[in-house]
This record gives C-alpha cells, structure tokens and sequence, in this order.
C-alpha cells in the first residue's frame, strides 16, 4: 500500500507535516482506543471497577478469560466455526473458479448474464430472502447421520451451503477478471499438447490464480467467521451455533458484568485479528483486488 | 459478510482475450470434445443450481408471497391472493414501519454525509508520502476486519449505563444503547466506527490508481492542493464514486447485526431488516406481511444493484 518514495523528494519535516502527523496519530489513537478499553477491561475484576469504578486503575486479573471461556463454552463454539468456515471458504472458491474459467475462457452470449446473475446475489440484503429459505430448510430431510436436526434447519451443512451460495458471487466476478487477464497464448499451447478443459482449468489456469485465491481466501475467512445472520435464523441448537452468533447467548450469561462481556468480546476477535495481523497484505488486496494493479 | 468489496476491472490490463476471440467461436467449440462439453456444463450448472436455489428462488418466492395471506402453516394449496392488502397493511396498520424506514434513511445519511467523507478525507492525506502511514491506516481498518455484533459489544462497554466508560467519565446516567431518544446515534457512532476504515481502504486504493501526471499538470497550471483534487482527481475516480455510493446505499439497507444484538431492533433502533426477521422467526409468524416488508428491500437493493452492475460492467468493458 506504500508509495514508493521516489528519489530526491523526501523533503525536511516542516510545520505542516507535523501538524498532519499529529492530526492522523490523534486520530488512529482515537481509532484503536474501543479496541484498546475491551481488551483493559476485560483484565480487571468485576469486583474491583465495581467499588472504584471503571476510571481507575487496580485490580488486575486474566478470571474474566477463565470464567468467560468455562460459562460460554467458547472452546465448542470456535470449533463449530471452524466446521462451517473451512469447507464453506473451500467450496466457494472452487465453485466460483470453475465458474469464472468458463467466463474467461469461453465467450458465449450468456457469459455477461451469468456474472450478472452471480454478482447480483452476493448484494442482496440477505433478511429479504429469509422467508422462503427458512421454509425451504425446515421441509428439506436430512439423513441423521448429516445432521442430529434431520433437516437442513438447524445443520451445518445447510449454514456452509447458504454461506457458499452468498459469496460465490463475488468471487466468480473476482477470478473471472483476474482470469481474462491471463494471455490467451496459454490454452492454445495447452490445446496443442492435447489438454482436455479440465486439465486446462486444474493445471494451467489455478496455479496462474494463486494470488487471487490466497487474497480470496483470507477475505472469506474473515466473512465467514464474521458472518452472524444466517447462523442466528437458520440454528436453533445452542450448541451448534459458531462462535460469532453465540456471541447473543453470552449476552444473556454475562448480563451484568461488562468485564466479562469484554473477556468474551477479545476472544471472538483474536482469529480475525490473527489473520489480519499476519495476512495484512492479502486482505486488503483482498478488498481492492483489481483497483490497483496486480 | 456485511462487506462489498471495491470490484473493477484492471485498466492496465489489455482488453479480454475472450471477447476478442468472438469471431472464433464457433471454431473452437467444435473443437471440443464430447468430455470437454460435459465437464464445462458442470462446472456452470452446480454452481448456478446452487445460487438460484438458495438465492434467487428465495428471492421471487419473497415477492410472490407478499400478495398472499398464508400464515405458513396450512398447505400451500390453500394460499389465497390477497393483492396489495399486505403492502397496505405495512403502510398504514404497523406502527414499527414509518421509524424503521426513518432510521435505515438516517442510517444512510449517517454513513454517506459523515463517515464516507471522513474516511475519503483521511484517505486523500494518507495518499501522501508520509512516514508511518503504515501505522494509521492499520489504526484505521482495524475495525473492518471485525463482525458487527462484535463491534456492537466493544461499543457497550463505552456506552453502558452503569458501567460504561461515557457514563464514567461525564458522570451522566444515559443508557446510550436503551434510551429511544439517543440510541440510534450511539449505534451510527459504532457503525461509522467501522465503515469510514472501510471506504478510506477503497479511496486509497482510488487514489493509487489516479495518473500523476494529470496532478502535475494541475499544479503547474497554479492549481492548489485543494482544488485540483475537487476539479481534477475527483471527477476522475467517478468509478469508485459510483461503488462507493452503492457499496454505502447497501450497507445501510442491510444494517442487522448491530442492532439485533442490542435488543433485537426495537425501542427505537427499528431497521427493515430486523422488522422482516421479527415477522419470521418471532412470536407472530406473518409470512405474507414479512413478505411484503422483504419484498421493499428487494426492490430498493435491486435498483443500486442493477445501477452497480452497470458501473463495473462498463468499467470491464473499456
């Protein structure tokens, strides 16, 4: 995301550049502080800021993580997330990849249509369409062994599905752009050596689509973790909700103690703050894929 | 899932080979083999199969619905068309209708008068070659990569009555998050906590692609700073101010999570989209009511969809 500096132009720090750095770092300060006051207060004891208040200082303790973790069952819930975010992210991009290459690679009449179609989906509000969908998963049966609801209601395979036919869009429009910027000269090579469509598409085209699939991915992670709707209307098993909406149970649990509801807030945001931290670059590339080159 | 991300075509990137190959078309599908035809129907059919099936079947049942009076439970054959009764019934016999609209307009408001300027303001002066820019634009998104519901968590503990920081420092006894008069505000604080890092991230993004000669050019002609981003480098980001606009319109159509993890979108932070899922999964189950409240969100969505499409489409055109 940083220019480079381009010779000879780093000019001494004047007046204004210092009123600027204190401008933007009063306000990145400002940004972070939510962040920052969650993560103080869920160190401190409830019994503590309760006596003296929340502007003080004293009363350090890591009880609120132990307590939260033991009462929310936060160990049950990330792992019900990552049930629902690992296939849902892997069958979103193979989908869409396989979608996208046809864009790409074939003109057909219908290939602007199809994108549309796809697109489109990824930007419906999704409560509009709840109605129907939540008919439809109470009436669709489920062998037990799938799922103990017997029903695409209350499964995990009905959340990774929703959550897949909601972000295919976007990834179907993504690739197909990074796709169509692949030289031409790349399948006709193939052709000639007697590659079928699917070994153009698995062995030529993926590997070439790495960077938009690592930057993909990461996104998509993100989204899926983060993703609170669907898991709300469409679980009704405490149990089996992902860690991001059984966030509304915890409410309940912690009601009145603001130091645990913190506790529980930071532990809900570390995957997504891991990933971010480590994969920075991949997410916004992510996020702005195609703006800028590469 | 609440984000839509800045999608536009690469300029720098030669026009699509695909599109310039019309003329051999026909050719190259005979050259496929009864295999390579198989396989490329699958790979559009199971994908498209799934998001009509899970998307868009939805969507028509949604506005089909809402001319009906079913209560969800009798079988469909017994479904009788009602007409416009539903959208009537919204309208003028639901007391919740009229504030809902009036936040998700707020809400708009909120989000394109403040926090896009904001975020396209901050972006314009991280665009400049400054040292630890690094550090304030991660400040600065941070917040993004966070859901909504949590945000609407981190943000109680500020605005609590008893044991929230505002309260704590200014010694007032406001329940930010309870009192109808102000909670709507409290909660556009924490959404436009996370949406101007998200449109600072697209602007800058923006602004990384704007040719700097045409600035060059601006400024040898005596042009300040000031105005030749208004008269030179804004008009030229029409694209993005497009998606933008949309992106914005949008989110504020689909705002949910924060306000249902806060009391489920009532007691003045009514939204449209909290009142479709009160109408399904709550006490009363009115699916032809819920359907034609859905329905409007359907309609209002479609249109900056269809105005969004166009936009990136054209741009992928070029």
């Amino acid at each position: 995301m940083t220019a480079a500096v381009s010779p000879g132009r780093r000019r001494p720090l004047r007046p204004a550049r210092v009123v600027l750095h204190l401008f933007l770092g009063t306000i990145a300060v400002g940004w972070l502080f939510p962040l920052f006051w969650a993560v103080l207060t869920s160190f401190r004891s409830y019994q503590y800021t309760a006596v003296h208040g929340y502007v003080s200082f004293g009363g350090w303790t890591i009880d609120n993580y132990v307590t939260a973790w033991r009462t929310a069952e936060f160990g049950k819930h990330f792992l019900n997330s990552l049930y629902i975010t690992v296939p849902a992210v892997l069958l979103t991009l193979f989908l869409a990849s396989c979608v996208a290459f046809v864009i790409a690679r074939f003109s057909w009449k219908l290939n602007i249509a199809l994108l549309g179609l796809f697109t489109a989906a990824n930007l419906l509000p999704q409560q509009a369409l709840l109605i129907p969908l939540f008919r439809m998963f109470t009436q669709i049966p489920l062998p037990a062994w799938m799922s103990d609801s017997e029903l695409l209601y209350d499964s995990y395979w009905g959340l990774i599905l929703v959550n897949v036919a909601f972000q295919c869009g976007f990834c179907v429009f993504v690739l197909s752009n990074y796709m169509k910027a692949l030289p031409h000269e790349l399948y006709e090579a193939a052709m000639v050596d007697g590659a079928s469509v699917w070994r153009q598409y698995w062995q030529v085209t993926l590997p070439l689509c790495r960077p938009a699939l690592a930057a993909l991915a990461t996104l998509e992670v993100t989204w899926i973790y983060n993703e609170f709707f669907w898991a709300t209307v469409l679980m009704r098993t405490g149990d089996k909700f992902p860690v991001t909406s059984s966030l509304n149970n915890l409410r309940g649990q912690f009601f009145t103690d603001n130091n645990l509801v913190s506790a529980g807030s930071v532990l809900v945001a570390i995957p997504t703050l891991v990933i971010f931290f480590l994969l920075q670059k991949q997410f916004v590339r992510g996020l702005t894929l195609g703006a800028s080159k590469g | 899932m609440s984000d839509l991300p800045l999608i536009q075509a690469d300029r720098a990137v030669p026009p699509p080979a695909a599109t310039t190959a019309t003329g051999g078309r026909g050719r190259r599908l005979r050259l496929l083999s009864g295999t390579d035809r198989v396989v490329i129907t699958l790979m559009v059919l199971v994908p498209l199969l799934l998001v009509l099936a899970l998307v868009w079947l939805p969507a028509a049942a949604t506005v089909l619905l809402s001319g009906t009076d079913w209560d969800g439970i009798g079988p469909l054959g017994e479904i009788d068309w009602v007409g416009l009764k539903n959208y009537d019934d919204v309208v003028n016999n639901y007391p919740p209708f009229v504030p809902a609209v009036q936040n998700n307009l707020l809400w708009l408001a909120a989000l394109f008068v403040v926090a896009t300027p904001i975020g396209m303001f901050l972006a314009v002066l991280l665009d400049k070659e400054l040292r630890g820019s690094r550090f304030y634009q991660t400040a600065l998104y941070l917040p993004v990569v966070l859901s909504l519901a949590l945000v609407g968590f981190i943000w109680q503990l500020i605005y609590s009555r008893d044991q929230g920081l505002l309260n704590g420092v200014f010694g007032g006894d406001t329940d930010w998050y309870g009192d109808p008069n102000v909670n709507i505000w409290a909660v556009l604080v924490a959404a436009g906590w996370r949406h101007v890092g998200y449109i600072m991230l697209l602007y800058l993004a923006g602004l990384k692609g704007v040719d700097p000669s045409l600035r060059e050019a601006a400024a040898v002609d005596g042009s300040s700073e000031t105005s030749t981003f208004f008269r030179v480098v804004f008009p030229v980001m029409r694209p993005i101010n497009i998606i933008v606009l949309v992106v914005t319109v949008i989110e504020s159509l689909r705002a949910f999570d924060l306000v249902w993890v806060i009391n489920k979108g009532r007691n003045g932070l009514e939204l449209i989209s909290a009142l479709v899922t009160q109408n399904v999964v709550g006490e009363a189950s009115r699916i032809g009511f819920g359907s034609a409240l859905a329905t409007i969100m359907l309609a209002v969505s479609l249109i900056f969809i269809t105005v969004y499409l166009w936009t990136v489409m054209r741009e992928d055109k070029r």
